[in-house]
């Protein structure tokens, strides 16, 4: 069963002297749901998804998961990252099982557990491959069923779609929110397609940039699987461009009312 | 000249289906087999430069002929095993020690940052001493004429396992250390599961180049005090003059070596998941 995350006032330096990259974000994500954390490139997404994986402490406020602060990575808060990082010397089925050795479980029941898994990302013919003759979308699929084998009560997903081609893409943004419903997985997921956010999300958080924090907040209430075309879809995505505009750096506001061409100044700049 | 040689090969192919693997095996064979010719072929001038030079004349057994027939005394009366065996015992009693002391070493300063930065001067330093240069110390410093020359090895084939160990450790992808921290590894599962796993192709290409240098310093160790070994012999062989056991004894270190150095290569082979 999923999770509630709470962020407690986090603000982040990377060094004492540095300025804060992240700043005063505070919020609550409640068991199995979906949320996007959408923000421009730089603007501290993944540091913070750090922190809700336990990978990294911020220097000020908590993460907590249940209401308990985590200080430590564990396998029932599990991320996933944009580059698979799958095990070369490992097949398909023992970078899957991994997390499943890790806990304790022998090797034949943490493969028996897997099997299933990798039937259902699609993997049935490969489960004794070599890791390094699968295609991108292969190992990421890999990697996503490495990463649902400890049964994690949060799913951490960071950027995990963008190297894919657009196929696979869309397959995997339908079938990820799928499998997270269905197991109630609490799902945080970051990106910056906002096409990504509306089809994935219940909740999309924008962020803004030096410092991070959440500018604003925009449910989703669109009946699954989202639709591109849609007219709702089409409306959020409106929505959420004009938000997104308004984080450029240190121009916040201002800059959502600006005319075309010092958007598109903005855009490149960024 | 190539092109010909292909037309031959792949014209009986349609008939003869086995034969073109066969051949093609064969024609991997012939580069090796032009450069031991050579090599023979070389040794064999020298021989007859020798024999023809009435300085040198007494030399004369240094060449092939001699040579061989003196090899297959040896291995035919058997005198040849027991030094064969006690000059492995002690590569591999040394290399046994060298891999204890040098992965664990070699792991350490690879994941520490700073345990690097405090051991590089020390062991860089140490690392450019011949083995040979301790030999006063490990003369002193050791029991046994037997330690003292496991202790030279040691010291030979220390390094390059540190430093190859240590390479590899540096050039883990940082991203496979996170993802089993992620996935709840502990240190052990980490140590077990991800590093060493990760580091063994170049743990191993450290061992084949201390394999290399140990079998260099072995030799000239075993000119000390010991009575057996390889080194032992080419020095009884030059007291006696027999000079075709010498140059025989010679075939042999060449041949181990070159058989070590293979072992290595495949095992390397074996651990490697790098793909080309
Ligand atoms: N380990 C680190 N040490 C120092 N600064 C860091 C470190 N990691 C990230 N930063 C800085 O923190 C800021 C936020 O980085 P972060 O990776 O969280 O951005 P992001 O929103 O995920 O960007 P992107 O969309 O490009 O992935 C950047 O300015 C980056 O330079
Ligand atoms: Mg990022």
């Amino acid at each position: 069963m999923g999770a509630s995350l709470s962020i407690d006032y986090v603000s982040h330096r990377f060094t004492p002297s540095a300025a804060p990259t992240l700043k005063e974000i505070d919020a609550r994500i409640e068991p199995g749901e979906m949320t996007a954390l959408i923000g421009r490139s730089g603007c501290g997404k993944s540091t913070l998804l750090h922190m809700l994986a336990g990978l990294l402490i911020p220097s000020e406020g908590c993460i907590r998961v249940n209401g308990h602060q985590i200080s430590a990575p564990s396998a029932k808060w599990n991320m996933m990252f944009q580059k698979a990082s799958l095990y070369p010397w490992m097949t398909v089925q023992e970078n899957a099982s991994l997390g499943l050795l890790f806990a304790g479980h022998s090797k034949r029941e943490a493969t028996k557990q897997v099997d299933a898994l990798l039937d259902m990302v699609g993997l049935h013919d490969k489960k004794k491959d070599n890791v390094q003759s699968l295609s991108g979308g292969q190992q990421q699929r890999v990697a996503l069923a490495r990463s649902l084998a400890t049964n994690p009560e949060v799913l951490l997903l960071d950027e995990p779609f963008s190297a894919l081609d657009a196929f696979t893409r869309s397959a995997l943004q339908e079938e990820v929110p799928a499998i997270c419903r269905e197991r109630g997985i609490t799902m945080v997921i970051v990106t910056h397609d906002i096409d990504e956010a509306i089809t994935m999300a219940d909740r999309v958080l924008v962020m803004s940039q030096n410092p991070g924090r959440i500018v604003s907040e925009l449910p989703v209430k669109l009946p699954w699987p989202r639709r591109h075309m849609d007219v709702g879809f089409q409306t959020l995505r409106d929505e959420l461009m004009q938000q997104f505009k308004g984080t450029d750096t240190g121009l916040s506001g201002r800059c959502a009312q600006s005319s075309q061409p010092a958007d598109s100044k903005a855009e490149s700049a960024a | 000249m190539s092109t010909k040689t292909s037309a031959a090969l792949s014209a009986p192919s349609s008939g003869f289906n086995w034969l073109s693997p066969v051949l093609g095996m064969l024609g991997g064979l012939r580069y090796p087999a032009l450069g031991i010719t050579s090599l023979l072929a070389a040794w064999w001038f020298g021989g007859y430069l020798v024999a023809n030079d009435p300085d040198m004349w007494a030399f004369a057994n240094f060449a092939p002929a001699p040579t061989f027939q003196a090899l297959y005394g040896l291995v035919a009366s058997g005198a040849i095993w027991p030094t064969i065996l006690s000059s492995l015992y002690r590569i591999l009693y040394g290399l046994f020690w060298g891999i204890v002391i040098g992965v664990p070493v070699g792991v350490l300063i690879g994941y520490v940052g700073s345990a690097m930065k405090i051991a590089n001067v020390p062991f860089q330093f140490l690392r450019m001493i011949s083995p040979l240069a301790w030999m006063p110390i490990a003369v002193l410093a050791f029991p046994t004429w037997d330690s003292a020359i496991i202790f030279l090895i040691v010291m030979a084939a220390v390094w390059p396992i540190i430093f190859s160990t240590a390479h590899g450790v540096r050039r883990i992808d940082p991203n496979w250390f996170k993802v089993a921290r992620n996935l709840g590894a502990s240190e052990l599962h980490m140590l077990r599961r991800i590093i060493m796993p990760a580091i063994m192709s170049d743990v191993l290409a450290g061992i084949r180049l201390a394999v290399g240098v140990a079998w260099v310093v072995l030799v000239p160790a075993e000119y000390l005090g010991v009575t057996s070994g390889l080194g032992y012999a080419i020095n009884d062989a030059r007291d006696t003059l027999s000079y075709d056991t010498l140059a025989a004894i010679v075939v042999v270190i060449g041949l181990i070596g070159y058989g070590l150095d293979s072992i290595c290569s495949l095992l390397i082979k074996r651990f490697n998941w790098h793909v080309e």
